[in-house]
């Protein structure tokens, strides 16, 4: 530590510029109120750091969670204390799901009104300890330079994770010292990145033993940057072996390679799901056996050996009991798979693969994602495609999405050969995710194609932000597969409760064009099949923020289906198809 | 290809002691309880105390129980809190020594009066406070030593128990 830096003496405001400076920090995402009044001023009375006004506070944690995604740094946001603390919950709730690195700073009432019940006061620290991988309150300003810099260091390393700092106004005012990110360690916080290299050389025995293996990839390899992607392309590629991957995980092993089986999972293909069934060695790098990924737990990929690399211990034997755990960076673990692979000079055993492919090509000839083409009426998958052929070779586009139906289609049509190009909300399942994603990563990217794949119903949650977009000329691209139900809801209805559609339609939506107009962005409709491709190359063309309302059927459902409870073998694989008997008692109050 | 025998298969029921060496900070208590209750987690007993001012280290100590893969579940979740330093089961690292304190208050006369200090005598309990009606008994051993005893207090005159939950230490000259 240098004397220098120690000895100058700053008010809490200005330490906190001086961190955010420090940790590399060039723009943040928030909004103001009393309690952070004097940070304002800070930010005021610099050039360095650029906010972004969002229009609310759950929106600037979404926008940081995008910004975050799709450059791999920290996403920053500050907040003013009660309601802008309460209002950055769910924000919090959705980067702890997802594993995004955030720092939240939020104003608290002055130190000595704490429990008091003051203007504004809540306990932050006690509303966000469950939503946050950790989380500080500041009482003394001479703690405050070490505890962002260490907030910086848990956010982004181990399993990133949401950290929120609280600082109450009175800190914000009081002078004290400034120390340097190098001096401001965490006493306890190291997680392993570098994996026991035993275990590793027995996945790699185990591996090239398979007959049937697969490779079950997820988020934790878009958390470990884009040089995991490429060793994972890598790996796979020499190997031979099929891979898929989860929602959270798209974009980590190249969409358009053969070996990619798609999406597994809930709304995942069926290939890959009947592939992780029948196989005999499965290697999960980075994902957490969801529930929406296993389905039926006791019932899942029942007689394959199991492999598990990921860097949170807890992930580990927490739903699905695996044969060998790795802790380490996945692409600490992928590096070392590949030379310990070559070192032994592994090869697959050609003819067990050949057969291998040959099912699951039998597999993925039942072009499981078909749907029916209809002259006029405009099918949401059809949107996609023709939104796909118009994105199509350009690597500067970014998706986003909000929750329900076109979520999946998202995931299902358009094409992710990049890792964080593709952002949404997994874990939590929010929506009003899409828009400020959208924006955040914009902010990132300025120059770049930032599109939300929306729906109707939860587009409404965040559409304030369309003046955040106007603000800062973010040309965000709002694409609403508008189908006037919240489509996902009706879908479960439809085939668990008996059609009864018990407040999924949406008898009053806005004219989403007028909508546009109103915010000053640019408004398009498309109402039927022949009108598609002008809108999207329209949407493309203009660069101001719009919003398509794309009008499509009404009663389309999202297929292949694994209902809740079931295992992946008892997909359905469209509308003609039934859940036998119902779904179990046991699945039906599954979520 | 067949899966090892996995330590984790068994669906049965384990207590399991554990000793954890935290951070002395504020919420770092709520940290661990809110684990606990928001993971749906049991806990049996759980004590706290600074055991290294100069470091500011406390170290808890939690009685749980669980299946193998919660236990498991349970180690890994408090090793991912930020202030834990260390994470120690001393049921599964061998031998170790688990002991509890109760202070328990007995009001009677006559031959129940003589009944709970002749009792008190076995179980080498102290009197640490007396009136000419009542006692206080302190009584330091294994839990079940504890309940027994506070049991048949029960028959002569129990007011009311304190106890201090479980603390615990391996056995021998290693840490922990
Ligand atoms: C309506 C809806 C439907 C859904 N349907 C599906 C579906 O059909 N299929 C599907 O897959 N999902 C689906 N999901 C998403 C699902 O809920 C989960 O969010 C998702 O499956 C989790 O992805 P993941 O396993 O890749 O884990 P993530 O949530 O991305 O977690 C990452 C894992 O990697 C680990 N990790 C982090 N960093 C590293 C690192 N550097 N190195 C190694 N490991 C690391 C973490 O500890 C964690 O275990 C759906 C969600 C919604 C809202
Ligand atoms: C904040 C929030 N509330 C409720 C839900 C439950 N939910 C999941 S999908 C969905 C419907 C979404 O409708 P829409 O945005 O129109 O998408 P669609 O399914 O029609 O494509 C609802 C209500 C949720 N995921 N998030
Ligand atoms: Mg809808």
């Amino acid at each position: 530590m240098s004397a220098a830096t120690n000895e100058t003496s700053l008010t809490g405001a200005d330490i906190v510029l001086k961190a955010l400076r420090d940790q590399g920090v060039e723009v943040i995402f928030g909004y103001p109120g009393g309690a952070v009044l004097p940070i304002y001023d800070a930010l005021f009375q610099q050039n360095d750091i650029r906010h972004i006004l969002v229009r609310h506070e759950q929106a600037a944690l979404h926008a940081a969670e995008g910004y975050a995604r799709s450059t791999g740094k920290v996403g920053v946001v500050l907040v003013t204390s009660g309601p802008g603390a309460t209002n950055a919950v769910t924000g919090l709730a959705d980067a702890l799901m997802d594993s995004i690195p955030i720092v939240c700073l939020s104003g608290q009432v002055a130190t000595h009104l704490i429990g008091n019940d003051a203007f504004q006061e809540c306990d932050t620290t006690g509303i966000t300890r469950p939503c946050t991988k950790h989380n500080y309150l500041v009482k003394d300003v001479n703690n405050l330079a070490r505890t962002l810099h260490e907030a910086f260091y848990v956010a982004k390393n181990g399993r990133p994770g949401p950290v929120v700092i609280d600082i109450p106004k009175d800190v914000q005012f009081a002078e004290g010292a400034y120390r340097s990110p190098a001096d401001s360690m965490p006493k306890s916080y190291r997680p392993q990145v570098k994996p026991d290299l035993n275990r590793v050389e027995e996945a790699i025995d185990l591996l090239a033993k398979a007959k049937r293996p697969i490779f079950y990839v997820g988020g934790g390899v878009i958390n470990a940057g884009p040089v995991a992607s490429q060793l994972l392309t890598q790996f796979v590629r020499m190997t031979g072996y099929p891979c898929t991957t989860t929602l959270m995980g798209l974009g980590a092993y190249p969409a358009s390679d053969r070996q990619w089986l798609g999406m597994l999972g809930m709304h995942g293909t069926y290939e890959a799901n009947l592939a992780m069934h029948g196989c005999d060695v499965m290697v999960c790098i980075g994902a957490r056996f969801d529930d929406r990924v296993t389905g039926k737990v006791s019932e899942f990929s029942p007689n394959s050996v199991k492999i598990h690399v990921d860097i949170d211990p807890s992930s580990i034997n927490k739903n699905v009991r695996v044969d060998v755990p790795i802790i380490g960076d996945a692409a600490h673990v992928l590096e070392d798979m590949i030379r310990i692979w070559k070192a032994r000079g592994k090869q697959p055993d050609k003819a067990a693969l050949a057969e291998w492919w040959e099912q699951i090509e039998f597999w993925r000839a039942r072009d499981c994602l078909r749907y029916d083409k209809t002259p006029k009426i405009i099918k949401p998958q059809y949107a996609l495609e023709r939104l796909r052929a118009a994105i199509s070779g350009r690597d500067d586009v970014y998706i986003t999405t909000e929750v329900g139906q076109h979520q999946m289609w998202a995931a299902q049509f358009l094409p992710f050969d990049k890792p964080n190009h593709w952002m949404t909300s997994g874990g939590l399942g929010t929506m009003g995710y899409g828009l400020p994603a959208a924006i955040g990563a914009q902010v990132a990217h300025p120059d770049a194609l930032c599109i939300d794949v929306a729906g109707e119903a939860s587009i409404l949650m965040n559409i304030q932000e369309m003046a955040t977009a106007l603000q800062y000329r973010l040309p965000v691209k709002v694409f609403i597969l508008n189908n006037q139900y919240m489509g996902m809801v009706r879908q479960w209805q439809e085939l668990l409760h008996g059609g009864r559609y018990s407040e999924s339609y949406s008898e009053a939506l806005p004219d989403f064009v007028k909508l546009a107009d109103a915010f000053g962005g640019v408004g398009l409709r498309a109402t039927e099949v022949s009108q598609v491709d002008d809108v999207i190359a329209e949407m493309i063309k203009v660069k101001r923020p719009v919003i398509v309302d794309m009008c499509v059927d009404q009663k389309e459902n999202c297929f292949p289906m694994i209902p809740g409870g079931r295992a992946h073998n008892e997909m359905l694989l469209g509308p003609d198809e039934k859940v036998e008997n119902a779904t179990p008692e046991d699945g039906m109050v599954l979520v | 290809m067949t899966a090892r025998p996995s330590p984790f298969a068994s669906t049965a029921i384990e207590r399991h002691t554990i000793s954890i060496l935290v951070d002395n900070e504020p919420g770092v208590l709520a940290r661990v309880i809110g684990l606990f209750s928001g993971r749906g987690y049991n806990i049996e007993s759980l004590t706290v105390a600074e055991v290294d001012r100069d470091a500011t280290l406390s170290r808890v100590t939690i009685v749980t129980s669980g299946t193998p893969m919660i236990i498991e579940q349970i180690k890994a979740q408090l090793g991912r809190l930020v202030p834990v330093h260390r994470v120690h089961d001393l049921t599964l690292e061998g031998p170790f020594v688990e002991r509890e304190t109760a202070l328990v208050k007995v009001a009677g006369t006559g031959e129940k009066r003589v009944e709970a200090l002749r009792l008190a005598d076995v179980f080498k309990a102290r009197v640490v406070d007396a009136t000419i009606t009542s006692f206080v008994f302190e009584i330091t051993g294994q839990g079940e030593e504890l309940d027994r005893f506070i049991g048949l207090m029960a028959e002569l005159g129990l007011v009311g128990v304190s106890r201090t939950g479980v603390v615990a230490m391996s056995r021998g000259p290693g840490g922990i």
